[in-house]
């Protein structure tokens, strides 16, 4: 009985470690998805401010130091993004992909160039790193309760509030909110911003709080599980948090599952299990369990003549 | 869809718009070399000569434009039905499944002149059924093809992972990798091809299936220009109420460019594959299809365009690669951030330039 | 006489607007009394709203000034406008279709960072203003599930909310009933006795007649008359807008009627939502006949065009064209049709005739792309479809001649002949119509007509749906009118006159005997 609650307890401490970046990631996409700015570029997003976190960690000696430089990256390529599609109304996909591989790109040629260790970053320690704070083994640091805490915090500003409720016009119906007198474009940016600003820390929390330092394609597909999560969830705030759990839980027994033969099924690939989250939302995207109703002016640029 | 922006003239649009845009990309480009420290100058001299300099880096920039070609098309193709195929790297991938099937299950068989089009045709086939899939989910469960085709790269590579750890990996190999392919499923490089033409050229990685892509733009042009199920694709595209008035099947043609264009991403395979490492290999798509989106962009979805798009791409790879060499400074990964940069400036800010060359058209005027 | 000079609520002077090649407003100047109603009429095209979006500044003038209550003002948006107490009411409703009613009266005005409050507020302005004005709608409702007619008092709800004391309205009544549109024409009165300044945008002379105070008239982009209502009657002002007397009567012969060519027995169709868009519609079309559908848009029209043309299977009931039975167990398409000899020129020129972005030669072939001449081994045969675009510009007077011509760049009246010239070319035995003059200068307006009594003549089965009720009567030798997805009435055309036409329209007839096809 008693390793069955341990297993349970580190399982469950395993899923938040694995899950707080996603939550994080999926938090900010939200808000770009809910204004109408498909936002494919969070993937990019959080590997810049991983690096950046890692690489002002190191040289300033301060985590907090690097938590506030991933929010700077994070931000310039928010800023760039919502540039191409809200000023210029560019193409939101192309610029998402565009985003993502200069991402991939520029954080090991700067890494290189910096710290010349093939694109790592040297090693943190003490107080370079994001310490737990309850419970050492855990790894319940700051970040991990302010992952948890943003999910009722997004709720509460998309439902609640002002801003909130014109963004969710934006999304929906931009000629609405343009007739009110109302800047579509500034909006737009400010749910362009708040995107940067959590994928900002998710960033900051996989380079310098869950592991000790960048490594190239640390993210490994972590923007695009948040982008499905934000889909399973349908858009909506705490089932997309549902989704990044079920999806953190996912990744922290696949490993325990290797070798691991299960009743009537056999063995489980581990290529399956991380497959799952994707297959998942394929299943949901398809109508067969569910539907998931995007916002209605997704993607689509706002012209009005002049 | 389209905004109320004044067109320039038509030279304009399609040459002078598309270099601005370069120009630009380079620009940050030249800025981010200088931040770490190397001289731009050089480095663009180094850029060129690395491209172009020699019979061998040319015979690279061609080998990898071929692959830009094949994903460029791939991109267009759904484009101009009015569909973003982003699954590129997904339908490269699992083509490549195809060919490896083919030829490892006949290569002892079958001579080469029946082996190599049979690989091709299954590359293609299953490039093309890996895009049915999406293509099925968007005509008739409406899911976006762009998230879906998203995801489905993603389970392609954990498909091709499992298989290839699992099933199809040469027995006793330590990496992933299948056995070698026999010699008749070898594409002949471009090198011995042209020796027996009696023109010499150093060797590279080009091999003939470039010519297969120079074929499938010739296709290409053909199909959606010159053949009523083209005039239907692009009417589809452009307006699909017209189109259903015209009597074409949305979701019938839907399928058929999802397909065709999962086909063309097939050839990726056919380069990498038979041409060069004449095995199945991980990994092998290695963000060409990404890459296709921005090729497929800055050559206005036309093949000629896409070609010499390609061309430019192909040139950036192998002068990025060459560059990295020479300037330890500068590793691999900057031909990734010009990649980047080109996809930003050609795709999503490619009308940034549009205020100033119509200011300067204007004076002309 | 004397002379009524009230306050102008607003002042025009010199307003010019462009649209690329489109000279939209041609320096106006105008004044809109205070606390009346005034009407704004025109045709397609007259430019009226394009004038009011500049005043709401939703768009922004080439040139000319703009005075509220006397004084110079900057429209920059349509935040300014609201600012100076301007409020406008869209043909084509500003709502969220997912948010209640509420939520779309507060957008914009919500009275805070947090949304509680202004919700509470706003709760009790609405039963405020429905006290007062008598528009009653409920706050909690979803708009998607409203009817249009409730969903346009949400609109003008909104504007009222924000302090509008200058309404101005864009064609309110296009998709309303008759009886909605009084409804909302006793509103606007009631308004106005508030001493709210109402600009009705419309171009039905009855409503001008019925509600407003003083009428201006645009044309072409100029104003070409501003005097009270009572000052003028329906036939000046049709004759000002449209600048000369326009000839309704084509001086067609009477039909020589051959088979049925094309019939609909008790049709129906429901949608999602399961509203019956079309209700046992039975009809038939003989050979050499004309037959015009009337009716207010919204009612039927449309769905039936889709299922007639084979966009749209039927629901129930059945189709028979050239002979072929068609139902919802055999449906057929539009492809199909064409081969079975049916020809359909589409409502929405832009969005379902042709490609804009297309040649004109490409648009010159939409839907027979795949058949001889212009396909050939299945290769389109460039020069054949050259030549045929050729012919048809020659043969429809479609200018300019250019088959090398981007489609987008002809004028409105250039494309519908065009795509007319299309469908007709083949020598369909049936011809559907939608909307045959809709955006179309009056030059062109006559030649379409004329065509179609040609085709008529040459024994083309022809059907002819139209909103515009003076179009049907010129062209119909048979008048059907629709309600609410049905036939309602049916009348011979020269038994027919606008009054009994617009009883049945606004369903206020019942069906009358002898609707064709009826067991």
């Amino acid at each position: 009985m008693e390793e069955a609650v341990t297993l349970v307890t580190l399982t469950l401490a395993a899923t938040l470690r694995v899950a707080t970046p996603l939550v994080l990631c999926a938090m900010g996409g939200l808000f770009s998805e809910k204004s109408g700015i498909i936002d494919v570029g969070l993937e990019g997003k959080m590997l810049m401010a991983a690096f950046f976190a890692a690489a002002t960690a190191s040289l300033t000696g301060s985590a907090w130091a690097g938590v506030a430089a991933a929010i700077v990256a994070a931000e310039v390529l928010a800023l760039l993004h919502g540039f191409a599609c809200i000023t210029h109304r560019g193409n939101q996909v192309v610029s998402g992909v565009a985003i993502n591989i200069l991402a991939a790109g520029l954080t090991v040629v700067l890494g290189t160039a910096w710290f010349s260790r093939g694109g790592q970053t040297p090693p943190l320690t003490g107080d370079e790193r994001l310490r737990p704070l309850f419970f050492p083994d855990a790894g319940d640091n700051v970040l991990v309760f302010g992952a948890l805490l943003s999910v009722p915090f997004t709720w509460w500003l998309i439902e609640r509030t002002r801003f909130g409720l014109r963004l969710r016009a934006v999304g929906e119906m931009p000629l609405a909110v343009d007739a009110a007198g109302i800047s579509v474009g500034w909006l737009r940016y400010r749910a362009v911003l708040l995107c940067g600003l959590f994928a900002g820390l998710a960033g900051a929390y996989l380079s310098i709080a869950q592991n000790a330092g960048f490594s190239r394609d640390m993210t490994a597909g972590q923007g695009f599980i948040a982008l499905a999560a934000i889909i399973f969830g349908r858009w909506r705030p705490f089932s997309a948090f549902g989704a990044c759990l079920i999806f953190g839980l996912l990744d922290a027994i696949a490993i325990r599952l290797q070798g691991v033969k299960l009743p009537g099924v056999g063995e489980v690939p581990v290529q399956l299990i991380q497959a799952l989250p994707y297959l998942l939302t394929l299943f949901l995207l398809a109508g067969f369990i569910g539907r998931a109703v995007a916002p209605r002016a997704a993607g689509v640029p706002y012209e009005k003549e002049h | 869809m389209s905004a109320p922006r004044r067109p320039l003239p038509g030279w304009a649009e399609i040459v002078m718009l598309p270099l601005v845009n370069i120009a630009m990309a380079f620009l940050v480009v030249g800025i981010i070399v200088a931040i770490i420290g190397v001289d731009s100058v050089q480095a663009l001299k180094l850029l060129v000569a690395g491209a172009l300099g020699s019979s061998e880096s040319i015979g690279y920039t061609l080998y990898y434009a071929t692959n830009f070609i094949f994903t460029g098309l791939a991109v267009a193709v759904a484009f101009h039905a009015g569909l973003f195929n982003i699954g590129g790297e997904g339908q490269a991938y699992i083509g490549g499944l195809g060919c490896g099937l083919a030829v490892l299950a006949l290569d002892r068989w079958l001579p080469a002149p029946l082996m190599i089009p049979l690989a091709i045709l299954a590359s293609a086939a299953f490039g093309a059924a890996w895009a049915a899939i999406p293509a099925w989910m968007q005509a008739w469960r409406g899911s976006h093809v762009v998230i879906t085709t998203i995801m489905f790269n993603f389970v392609a590579s954990a498909l091709m992972v499992y298989l290839m750890v699992n099933v199809l990996i040469a027995p006793g190999s330590m990496t992933p990798q299948s056995r070698g392919f026999a010699a008749s499923a070898a594409l002949p490089s471009m090198q011995a091809a042209l020796q027996w033409f009696g023109i010499a050229v150093a060797q590279s990685a080009l091999n003939l299936s470039l010519v297969l892509a120079l074929l499938c733009c010739a296709g290409v042009w053909v199909f959606l220009w010159h053949t009523p199920w083209g005039y239907a694709l692009r009417t589809m595209g452009q307006n699909p109420e017209a189109a259903v008035y015209a009597g074409t099947s949305i979701k019938r043609m839907t399928m058929l460019a999802m397909c065709l264009s999962g086909a063309l991403a097939g050839g990726v395979a056919v380069n990498e594959l038979l041409g060069v490492h004449h095995r199945l290999v991980l990994d092998f798509p290695a963000g060409y299809g990404f890459t296709g989106i921005a090729v497929a962009l800055m050559g206005r979805g036309h093949p000629l365009g896409i070609v010499l798009a390609a061309l430019l791409f192909g040139a950036l790879q192998q002068g990025g690669a060459e560059l990295s060499f020479e300037i330890p400074k500068i590793t691999r990964e900057m031909v990734v951030v010009i990649q980047g940069l080109v996809i930003l400036f050609s795709g999503a800010l490619v009308h940034l330039p549009r205020p100033w060359l119509q200011a300067l058209f204007a004076r002309k005027a | 006489m004397q002379e009524l000079t009230p306050d102008a609520a607003i002042e025009l002077r010199g307003i010019d607007k462009s649209f690329g090649s489109v000279h939209a407003v041609r320096g106006v100047s105008l004044r809109i009394a205070k606390g009346l109603i005034t009407g704004l009429v025109g045709e397609n095209g007259a430019g009226k709203s394009t004038l009011m979006n500049v005043l709401y500044g939703l768009y922004r003038a080439d040139a000319g000034e703009i005075l509220v209550d006397g004084e110079p003002v900057d429209m920059a948006s349509p935040g300014d406008a609201i600012g100076h107490g301007i409020g406008m009411v869209h043909q084509h409703f500003m709502l969220v279709d997912d948010f209640t009613v509420l939520e779309n009266l507060i957008l914009g005005a919500e009275g805070g960072l947090l949304l509680a409050g202004g919700l509470a507020a706003a709760r009790a302005e609405l039963a405020r203003l429905a006290r007062e004005y008598g528009l009653a709608v409920d706050a909690d409702a979803r708009v998607a599930d409203l009817s249009v007619g409730e969903q346009q008092r949400v609109e003008i709800l909104k504007v009222l909310m924000r302090g509008a004391r200058i309404l101005i309205l864009d064609e309110p009544s296009a998709v309303l009933t008759p009886q909605e549109t009084d409804r909302l024409l006793d509103i606007l009165k009631s308004l106005r006795d508030r001493g709210v300044t109402v600009v009705l945008i419309t171009h039905k002379l009855r409503e001008v007649m019925a509600a407003t105070d003083r009428v201006i008239v645009m044309r072409r982009g100029e104003v070409v008359a501003d005097k009270p209502t009572a000052e003028t009657d329906a036939e000046e002002l049709a004759e000002l807008m449209v600048g000369r007397k326009v000839r309704l009567d084509l001086d067609k012969a009477p039909p020589r009627r051959g088979e049925v060519m094309l019939a609909a027995r008790h049709l129906s169709l429901t949608d999602a939502r399961r509203v019956r868009l079309l209700d046992d519609v039975s009809l038939e079309v003989r050979a050499g006949e004309i037959v015009g559908v009337a009716g207010v848009a919204g009612n039927g029209q449309t769905e039936l065009l889709q299922v007639l043309a084979g966009i749209r299977p039927p629901g129930g009931g059945s189709i028979e064209v050239c002979g072929r039975k068609i139902d919802a167990d055999h449906p057929v398409d539009p492809a199909e049709m064409r081969v079975l000899g049916l020809a359909h020129v589409p409502e929405d020129r832009l969005r379902q005739g042709m490609v804009p972005a297309f040649l004109a030669s490409e648009t010159s072939i939409l839907g027979y792309q795949d058949r001889a001449p212009f396909c050939r081994h299945y290769l389109l045969d460039g020069p054949a479809v050259s030549r045929h675009c050729a012919q048809l510009m020659e043969r429809f007077d479609v200018r300019p001649r250019s088959p090398g011509l981007r489609s987008s760049r002809f004028s409105g009246g250039n494309q519908q002949k065009l795509i007319l010239a299309r469908e007709m070319a083949r020598e369909p035995k049936v011809l559907l119509v939608g909307q045959p003059t809709r955006g179309v200068d009056i030059g062109a307006i006559e030649f379409i007509r004329r065509e179609l009594v040609k085709s008529r003549d040459a024994g083309c089965a022809v059907l002819v749906v139209s909103v515009e009720l003076d179009e049907i009567l010129a062209l119909a030798d048979r008048i059907l009118v629709m309600f609410d997805g049905r036939i309602v009435g049916e009348v011979a055309a020269r038994d027919a006159d606008e009054r009994k036409l617009g009883l049945m329209m606004a369903g206020a007839k019942p069906a009358l005997g002898g609707v064709e096809g009826a067991a």
